[in-house]
């Protein structure tokens, strides 16, 4: 197979190469460069498990947005009580499957008689939310360190490339479990719920940064004995101005990439947390709170547990089928 | 980890103060009580499934965790006092019978029950005659003293309760371990005049000595076998049975002491030959392989897991094989005096008003789970009362009331509190939204937190400085009695005088006049009189509004087809494990 492969994929890639450069007008049209942006389009338009994902990504984004709305129409009101759904002997829902029916999607949760879709709605705020900004914070702080340890090389190097090695072999779980056990109800004039998602956005943003860091410290390692690094610098321009406007865009791509691979992570890990009990409190829901509790009901409540693992199974799914197609829409070489 | 008797342990050394403050004399003796209900199967009149005298077989029994201890000194679960009884025999012990008969005290290791002298300051056993050790050793009074200095060593043996070390006028001693006399019986507080006889003597008078008595501590231990925390590997058995293999957190098995004489021994009928545990067992796995015939007896005693019942109560061929066991536990919640608004009483009432306790039942797993609880002792307490002080439609709430107090209160429009529960405990969270969700009818806002199980005493509810600045209105636990009798239920969780500045098992109940009546209690010698003091400083703690009783406990146990002579006793509030026997041979 290697041998008949390995050329197949070269004349393959050849062929297709010309055409996304150049485009060559069918009525004799003058002949126009293409950006690497539009390029980039143009080969994930045609990933089609790529544009599912990302097609996903943004239903998710706006079932987060609209679960108001949502849930006023298909179901009701997600902390709401509803004993006259549950069997008081048997704790679950006495219909079909743990109750599910049109009023009730997903059907209910056992004891109290919860709608599921409900809280699987609103969970995705709480999983979303916590994903993105988590990543951002990562993506900010990763990008940076990685910039100036790859750029300014020696000390610096040496001092933030060991400060991540120590973040890598940090037992981040358990600091989180400890973390979030003692922080106080009220800290840096928040509480509740925004305070556990602020505190939880950071502990999970400052425990992924380094993977960012280390990928773009190395991209810059590269970058900066470029020829076009050395023309700016014999230019005059200045340390920031090569940064930011030499390196910066250069990075981009794999930036976009792994931070699109970063999102399902940190879904998983706040999922993780408010499955060990120290992620959101009750009684907002959340994906990892909602399987916690599920445990012990699966065995005659299955959908309690099927529907919050579907929603995180379908959102990781989705973030890594659409990261994959953009990592070889924006850097075939990588493949 | 449910319904297990730990959560009492920390509370021992607070009781110690308020007994010694005042103890009378008076028989102890517990009557009534309610045992087994639900369910069908072949039961004899006294409550006995499938009575049999058929000797032979394997009883296997399963344990989701791990015992605290196999050591006699150093264990504090319910399951495990009962179960202790079949490798060991203490003083005396609960009488092996179905119900409230099962509440009965009765001599095990001694002739008879304990001879109070002194005022009830003295106590005398005399020991059977022809009592031996697994070893074919005669058992001797000073084993029992040794066993009882032992267990006083809370060094090597933090498990244990700590009533000898409360009550016996110690002098200042530890320990065995640290013993100059050579044969290290040093301590001056239990005497041996001669092999048969064994004297305590306490710092104050207590009446209610036969309890103690009862203890694992005081089953004999050889000192020359002893191996300090080794040695629960292998405990010298006393009992019918003696340890063949003991793999420590995995299983166990025990097998016929041959030097066990049944002519000694009037209450053990010792049918199974063989006994095999297994530890650390997955407990919705247990369910199932208790109804696949795989198991015989979930040893913890507590009821089967959410799911299990759910498939057996839908069962009416599985619902016939079980048994609802009433448990001396409450599952409560305290309103703290110390946060505002709730240090006025108008708004405790308010809240018990708007509660709906059919949710807190539903939190606990529904009727099967327990009764709805109106006040704190539980029914199967000798000489409780039931009584409602503040009764409300179908137990669902009265938001009419509720916002009548409010407005007594000046809080017309109601107020926020947080409420507090164990993370580790579903139903306790089950319970706290419910709470959540039936007060905010009244405009009661809560915000939930939810607190570590294991430093739940020591750092967060136990706290009072902790309860205060976190703005703790509700604290949601549930509490047990060692034995069924009102001072081992009430006495630990409403004296003001025991609240220190942290690991309270008392959350706030603070009134001098339940103190007084406590006090009565304790000097109080007639039996009746005395219950109904207790029944009075139950009343007492629903008038202040100090508590939300939420239900009384019940387990739900799962009886395999196999299992002979099976009932639930009131003194353990299990299955009775002396009595069992099984026809799988």
């Amino acid at each position: 197979m290697v041998e008949v492969s390995a050329p197949l994929e070269v004349t393959g890639s050849a062929a297709e190469a010309r055409p996304e450069a150049i485009a060559e007008g069918a009525g004799g049209k003058e002949i126009q460069g293409r950006s690497l942006g539009q390029i980039a389009w143009r080969r994930l338009r045609r990933d089609k498990v790529a544009l599912g994902g990302a097609a996903v990504i943004v239903l998710l984004i706006l079932v987060a947005i609209f679960a108001p709305l949502i849930v006023a129409v298909l179901g009701h009101d997600p902390l709401e009580f509803h004993y006259d759904q549950v069997d008081p002997d048997l704790q679950i829902s006495p219909k079909f499957f743990g109750g599910i029916s049109p009023e009730y999607l997903f059907g209910v949760e056992p004891v109290n008689g919860r709608d599921i879709f409900s809280r699987v709605v609103y969970g995705a705020r709480i999983s979303l939310l916590i994903a993105f900004f988590a990543t951002l914070l990562a993506v900010a702080v990763g990008t940076v360190a990685g910039v100036v340890a790859g750029y300014f090389g020696g000390w610096i190097d040496t001092l933030l490339s060991r400060t991540m090695d120590v973040f890598l072999a940090f037992p981040i779980l358990l600091f989180a479990l400890a973390l979030v056990g003692i922080i106080p109800d009220q800290a840096f004039g928040l509480q509740g719920d925004a305070l556990r998602i602020v505190l939880i956005i950071v502990i999970i943003g400052f425990s992924s940064w380094p993977y960012i860091g280390r990928i773009i410290r190395g991209q810059t390692l590269s970058l900066r004995e470029r020829e076009f690094v050395d023309a700016a610098r014999s230019l005059g321009a200045r340390t920031p101005r090569i940064l930011f406007s030499e390196l910066l865009p250069n990075l981009v791509a794999p930036i976009l990439v792994y931070a699109t691979l970063l999102i399902p992570t940190n879904i998983l890990f706040e999922a993780a947390l408010s499955f060990l009990g120290v992620g959101i409190r009750p009684p907002t829901p959340s994906w990892g709170g909602m399987l916690s509790d599920a445990t012990h009901w699966f065995q005659i409540a299955p959908n309690f547990m099927v529907f919050p693992g579907l929603a995180i199974f379908v959102t990781v799914l989705a973030f890594n089928l659409f990261g994959d197609g953009l990592r070889d829409a924006l850097d075939p070489r990588s493949r | 980890m449910r319904s297990r008797r730990k959560v009492v342990a920390g509370a021992l050394g607070a009781v110690a103060a308020l007994v010694l403050a005042a103890c009378g004399g008076g028989n102890v003796a517990s009557s009534g009580g309610s045992g087994s209900g639900g369910g069908g199967g072949a039961a004899d009149a006294n409550g006995v499934h499938n009575p049999s005298t058929e000797k032979g077989g394997t009883l296997r029994f399963a344990n989701s965790g791990d015992w605290d201890s196999l050591d006699p000194a150093d264990t504090y679960y319910a399951y495990s006092w009962d179960f202790v009884r079949l490798y060991g025999r203490a003083l005396v012990t609960f009488k092996p019978g179905p119900g409230k008969d099962g509440t009965t005290l009765v001599p095990d290791l001694a002739e008879s029950l304990g001879k109070p002298s002194d005022n009830a300051k003295t106590w005398t056993y005399t020991l059977r005659k022809g009592i031996k050790f697994e070893d074919g050793t005669p058992v001797t009074s000073k084993d029992v003293k040794y066993a009882v200095e032992r267990s006083l060593d809370k060094t090597t043996f933090p498990n244990g309760p700590t009533y000898f070390n409360d009550f016996l006028d110690l002098q200042g001693y530890t320990t065995p371990y640290e013993d100059p006399s050579p044969d290290k019986l040093g301590l001056k507080a239990v005497e041996t005049p001669d092999d048969q006889t064994i004297v305590f003597k306490l710092k104050s008078p207590f009446s209610g000595f036969d309890y103690f008595a009862q203890l694992p501590s005081t089953i004999p231990v050889p000192a020359a076998k002893d191996t300090g925390s080794k040695y629960k590997e292998h405990v010298v058995a006393t009992g019918p049975y003696m340890f063949e293999k003991n793999d420590l957190g995995k299983s166990f098995s025990l097998v016929r002491n041959p030097n066990w004489d049944p002519a000694t021994d009037p209450i053990r009928k010792a049918l199974p030959d063989r006994i095999e545990v297994q530890l650390n067992v997955n407990a919705d796995d247990i369910d199932n392989r208790l109804q696949a015939g795989d198991l015989d007896v979930g040893v913890e005693g507590t009821g089967v897991q959410p799911a299990a019942q759910g498939k057996i109560l839908a069962d009416q061929a599985l619902k016939a094989n079980t048994d609802s066991a009433t448990v001396a536990r409450t599952w409560f919640t305290v309103l703290s005096e110390s946060v505002p608004p709730l240090d006025n009483i108008h708004c405790r009432k308010a809240v018990l008003y708007a509660v709906d306790k059919t949710g807190y039942q539903r939190a606990y797993g529904g009727a099967t789970g327990g009764e709805i609880a109106t006040s704190l002792l539980p029914p199967v307490i000798p000489g409780s009362e039931k009584f409602d002080t503040y009764p409300t439609p179908n137990n669902a709430g009265d938001i009419d009331k509720a916002k009548d107090e409010l407005n007594q209160c000046g809080q017309p429009n109601g107020f926020t509190t947080g409420i507090s529960y164990r993370a580790e405990r579903p139903k306790e969270k089950a319970t706290a939204e419910a709470l959540q969700q039936s007060l905010s009818r009244a405009g009661i806002k809560l915000e939930i937190k939810p607190y570590p199980s294991g430093d739940y005493f020591k750092l967060y509810a136990g706290k009072p400085d902790f309860v205060k600045a976190n703005n703790l209105g509700l604290l949601v636990y549930g509490w047990g009695a060692d034995w069924p009798d009102g001072y081992g239920f009430l006495a630990q969780i409403t004296d003001s005088r025991t609240i220190r500045a942290a690991g309270n098992t008392n959350l706030g109940i603070k009134d001098p006049a339940i103190d007084g009546l406590i006090d009565k209690a304790l000097v109080t010698t007639d039996t009746p009189s005395r219950e109904k003091i207790w029944v009075d400083i139950d009343k007492k703690v629903m008038d202040d509004a100090f508590v939300v009783p939420g239900v009384w406990a019940k387990g739900l146990l799962y009886r395999p087809p196999n299992l002979t002579n099976v009932f639930v006793t009131d003194g353990y509030q299990m299955y009775d494990y002396l009595a069992l026997g099984t026809t799988r041979k």
